[in-house]
């Protein structure tokens, strides 16, 4: 057997490596988390090698429920204050608008960010969180939810998205 | 019927599409799933997973206002 059909044949061997999906989720805004949560769920289902990688106001999406102030510094305690909660870009109103949008969800049968988020982590999807937001935000591993992935950075989401077949940015 | 059937009513999108890809992985190759949903992108979004994953509609109906499909595992 010749080199070349050695190595077809072990080529056939291999098993089909899983078609990859990286989503970038750079904001907190429910209106940006709730698609990033819909769509990292649905790649899963299709079968697909999902990662999340979640950075600045995108990281609030990984925060431990009820944390409430977080880092060392009085901007870092400052910025956690006034982050609390999920804004909508638009029609705010105060977080009147996301209330609003929450009950609408509710009503109609849509699953709510929090349930999404458990449901990614029972598919497999992994959650990046972004190293640097950390140190800027003053964010320890704890802050963040239970099944977060370990913090990764900008090197480690190219390397992965050169490929992926779908990236995105939202 | 179906070899599984797995009850979508009333949940929006994306819920259909975990559903029935959650009930797939719980059925052998050959066998059948009916996915019952009243999301009507569902109605476009079912076909498309299901191509896209290779498994055949067998059957697909609109009842009392609600969508079955039919898949067989493949």
């Amino acid at each position: 057997m010749t080199a070349e059909a050695m190595a077809d044949r072990t080529s056939e061997e291999v098993i089909p490596e899983k078609e990859k999906m990286v989503l970038i989720a750079a904001s907190g805004d429910l209106d940006k988390a709730w698609p990033v949560m819909i769509l990292a769920t649905t790649g899963a289902a299709y079968g697909m090698d999902v990662t999340v990688f979640f950075t600045f106001w995108g990281l609030h999406i990984l925060r431990r429920p009820g944390i409430g102030i977080t880092g060392e510094d009085w901007r870092q305690k400052m910025l956690s204050v006034f982050s609390q909660g999920a804004k909508l870009s638009q029609l705010n109103f105060g977080g009147m608008g996301p209330k609003m949008m929450k009950d609408l969800g509710d009503e109609k049968g849509v699953a709510s960010v929090q349930e999404l988020l458990e449901l990614a982590q029972g598919m497999g999807v992994k959650l990046w969180p972004c190293q640097m937001t950390m140190d800027l935000m003053g964010l320890e591993r704890d802050d963040l939810i239970d099944g977060s992935d370990e913090p990764a950075g900008a090197g480690s989401a190219i390397s992965l998205m050169k490929e992926a077949s779908i990236s995105l940015f939202i | 019927m179906a070899d599984l059937t797995v009850d979508a009513r009333n949940l929006q999108c994306p819920m259909p599409v975990l559903k029935i890809s959650q009930g797939i992985s719980q059925i052998e190759s050959g066998q059948t799933l009916e996915l019952i949903a009243t999301d009507r992108g569902s109605l476009s979004d079912i076909p498309a997973w299901a191509k896209d994953m290779g498994h055949p509609i067998k059957e697909q109906f609109e009842q009392e206002g609600e969508f079955h499909f039919v898949v067989e595992k493949s």
